[in-house]
């Protein structure tokens, strides 16, 4: 969807005489597209522009490298400049000498607040703490029962506060001392959101911040924030001093580049990135990754991860040890590797998640068909054991049966047959490393995938 | 300026007017300040100033193949007539953003017969609920009954929300239990508001990414059944945007717009420093017009749109 900046600069040094070197005049027309690919990601005008001196002053002082085309050598210089600027991985939460630790989470209206309130009770519950969670919110309506709500799906009791308790600096006080009676040594506050201009809300986050003295305080924005970023990030830094940043609606498509933004202009670190509405989609900010999506370059380790996140590594391993113990790629392992698949979820999405696959013409043109991998294994399914352990004996009247016992066409079995041979044929190829996600040569493998060629 | 309505057009209420300009009019530094400082000067029109334009319309969230567009043109724009004022410059702008919003702008096509159904769609957060519970305090001014319809199963105390914004309205509100089809809600609701004659029913939907064909395709599937109980339901569905999203909104237009038949835009959160810039770029490649603007979280936070205001304030800083 979006053009990679990657092919963008290849095009720019193609077109160029002097192709093989960086010169003052090619690197001109590079650190242009760079503005381009920066501005369509939200970055904030300013911030594009200080950058961009940085990355050229960084270009001038370059040794040539000449194992990377100048491209490549942009590229680098860019994607490692910008994921200096996002920060070191400190997805970690510091915490008071002193329980409990409160934790302070503000932003905009909508942004996501209340949602990664829960997500974060629930990941340090994981972590071994006992958090405590509360609503100041006494302005949005049913935003203290959508809190309530989420505190029990993640399981951490919520202080709902008594009927004399209305404002929220009442509300806090009261969390916070049922936290310390309870032995909770965590205290997360979710609060309303609010406009940055607005002076009356913004004075009473500094009055409950001054109240319950919190060793963070959260700011959470939306991934699809636009140039305003800068504003709403900077005031509420001006007059809160944030000391972390929650993205939220990564899941999206959105290129992120608030991030850079509110990051500059606050100097705080970039802490989560919420991946969803349910309360398990919260991950830890990775400055490289979200450096790459907001230049348009695909996101090839969140890919893999994922990847590695839903396939069964016992399976995997088993599959592996069998393959190089030299048995012979099954049915059934061919069925198991479209469950596998099938678990990746959304196939067109995984495909986005990849760098420049726009390009690739083959990969176009292959169909994938969600609905293709469920008939494969439907089909395996309606074969008897011997048919999956020898597809040798699959004549004619058998192909029949399986059709009919799978809701398929004798046309479909016969399909899945031929490419099951071409993945067996490709399985016996791959001495070695055979696994899923090959582990022993260490490349992303999708064996015996249906028509995807070169994958 | 007469606003709108599914049933022909309604007066304004001049206080709101008034609210509006009191909620955006701020100081008028910024590049106006700055165009009329050069045309006093009778400096050039240079570089700099270009840039500054640049600056004002990209930070507006115009987004910079819209802006690079726009300046082209009246860089063209000026060599032909050559007096080159920066008040000229100012007026070339406008007057070419006041185009595409007008030529987006256009009447609502007239319901027949009542129930008229609106559905809100768009992305998690962007204000589709408080919306609704402006727009039943707007319809219900103009003398109209009102329904409301919880399509929202999903989300934690969606339909609280809402229930609370019926309440506040003195509406009936249609709900189901959390996690049923939002469809066959949708169902239930055009059923009731034809029986009780309801002027309006306006369903509230949860709040989705684009990227999500699953959910996107929940919202085709709600559409459906509303056409099935009220042929030619829903009548409008309003894609619901925050006045801070960045470039992505153009994207969420073009999705919303091929699953659920988006017939209009209404940009929340305008009382804050954000100028909703992109629903320029969305009007330009989209033409769907912009038919409210949400200026607070109170009941009366909700103006027809403006054209002229909107690229003013564009403007302003
Ligand atoms: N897709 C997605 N949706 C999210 C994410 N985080 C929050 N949401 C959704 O965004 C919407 C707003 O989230 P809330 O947590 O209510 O936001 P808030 O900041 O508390 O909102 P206010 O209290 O009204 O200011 C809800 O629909 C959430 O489900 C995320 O990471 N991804
Ligand atoms: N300042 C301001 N806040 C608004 C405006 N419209 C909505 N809000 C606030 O934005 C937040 C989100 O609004 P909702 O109506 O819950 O948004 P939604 O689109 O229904 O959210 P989901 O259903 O979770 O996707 C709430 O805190 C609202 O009070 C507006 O025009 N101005
Ligand atoms: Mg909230
Ligand atoms: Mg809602």
């Amino acid at each position: 969807m979006f053009d990679n900046l990657s092919e963008k600069l290849q095009r720019v040094f193609k077109n160029l005489r002097g192709e093989g070197r960086l010169t003052a005049e090619n690197m001109e027309q590079a650190l242009r597209e760079i503005r381009v690919a920066l501005l369509e990601a939200d970055v904030h005008f300013r911030v594009v522009k200080q950058f961009i001196e940085q990355v050229r002053l960084k270009a001038q002082g370059e040794e040539v490298l000449t194992a990377l085309s100048p491209s490549q050598q942009v590229v680098k210089i860019v994607l490692d400049e910008l994921t200096k600027m996002l920060g070191g991985h400190q997805s970690k939460l510091r915490f008071a000498n002193e329980p409990p630790t409160v934790v302070l989470i503000v932003g905009l209206q909508g942004s996501g607040k209340t949602t990664s309130a829960a997500k974060l009770a629930r990941v340090l519950t994981k972590e071994g703490s006992r958090p405590q969670l509360v609503s100041v919110d006494v302005y949005r309506p049913a935003a203290r029962q959508q809190l309530a709500i989420l505190a029990k799906q993640v399981n951490v009791p919520i202080f709902e506060g008594t009927l004399d308790q209305k404002t929220p600096l009442e509300l806090a006080r009261g969390a916070r001392k049922e936290a310390v009676q309870t032995g909770r040594d965590l205290l997360l506050v979710d609060t309303a959101g609010r406009q940055h201009i607005d002076d009356r809300l913004m004075q009473e986050l500094s009055e409950l911040k001054e109240a319950l003295n919190p060793t963070e305080v959260l700011f959470v924005a939306d991934a699809m924030t636009g140039q305003d970023a800068v504003k709403s990030a900077d005031e509420f830094h001006k007059r809160l001093g944030i000391t972390g940043v929650i993205l939220t609606k990564m899941d999206g498509d959105a290129r992120g580049g608030a991030a850079l933004s509110i990051r500059t202009v606050t100097g705080q670190p970039l802490k989560f990135v919420g991946m969803g509405e349910k309360v398990d989609a919260l991950e830890p900010f990775h400055p490289d990754r979200v450096a790459q999506r907001i230049l348009g370059m695909g996101d090839v380790v969140s890919l893999i991860e994922k990847a590695q996140s839903v396939i069964d590594q016992k399976d995997a391993e088993k599959m592996q040890e069998k393959l190089l113990a030299g048995d012979d790629f099954s049915l059934e392992d061919f069925r198991d590797q479209m469950k596998q698949i099938r678990k990746l979820g959304p196939l067109e999405g995984i495909l986005k998640m990849l760098p420049g696959i726009g390009g690739l013409k083959e990969l176009k043109d292959a169909k994938f068909d969600e609905k293709e991998l469920t008939r494969i294994v439907a089909i395996v399914d309606s074969m008897t054991p011997k048919e999956r352990g020898n597809h040798m004996i699959i004549n004619g009247a058998r192909r029949r049966r399986i059709a009919k016992g799978s809701g398929t066409s004798v046309q479909d079995v016969n399909n899945l047959l031929k490419q099951y041979g071409q993945a067996r044929k490709m399985m016996k190829s791959f001495s070695g490393a055979t696994g899923l996600l090959g582990k022993k040569g260490g490349k992303f493998k999708f064996p015996g995938m249906p028509g995807i060629p070169g994958f | 300026m007469a606003i709108q309505t599914l049933f022909g057009s309604a007066s304004a209420e001049p206080n709101l007017l008034e609210k509006l300009k009191a909620g955006i009019q701020k100081t008028r530094s910024g590049l106006v300040g700055r165009i009329e400082e050069v045309f006093a000067g009778q400096k050039e029109i240079d570089a700099d100033l270009l840039e500054e334009l640049e600056y004002t319309l990209i930070t507006a969230d115009l987004g910079v193949r819209t802006v690079t567009e726009i300046l082209e043109q009246i860089r063209l724009g000026l060599d032909r007539k050559s007096t080159g004022g920066a008040a000229e410059i100012r007026g070339l702008i406008e007057r070419h953003l006041l185009e595409v919003l007008v030529a987006s702008d256009g009447p609502m096509k007239p319901v027949s017969a009542p129930p008229a159904v609106i559905m809100l769609v768009g992305i998690n957060g962007a204000g589709k609920t408080t919306t609704i519970g402006k727009l039943t305090h707007r319809f219900q001014s103009e003398g109209r009954q009102v329904m409301l319809c919880a399509a929202d199963t999903f989300r934690a105390a969606a339909m609280e929300q809402l229930q609370v914004w019926a309440d506040r309205n003195g509406v009936t509100m249609i709900r189901q239990t959390q996690g049923s089809d939002p469809s066959a809600v949708v169902f239930d609701a055009l059923n009731s508001a034809k029986a009780r004659k309801a002027d309006y029913l306006i369903i509230d939907t949860a709040g989705r990414l684009h990227t999500k064909e699953n959910l996107m395709a929940e919202l085709d599937k709600m559409r459906r059944t509303a056409q099935r109980v009220v042929p030619g339901a829903p009548h409008e569905v309003w894609l619901v945007m925050d006045a801070t999203t960045g470039q992505n909104g153009l994207e969420q237009a073009r999705k919303f717009t091929g699953a659920a038949g988006v017939t209009g835009i209404i940009l929340t959160k305008l009382d804050g420093t954000a100028k909703g810039g992109v629903a320029v770029a969305i009007a330009r490649e989209l033409n769907l017009p912009i038919r409210y603007v949400g200026v607070g979280e109170q009941i009366g936070d909700l103006l027809p749109f403006e054209p002229e205001r909107f690229v003013e304030s564009l403007f302003e800083k």
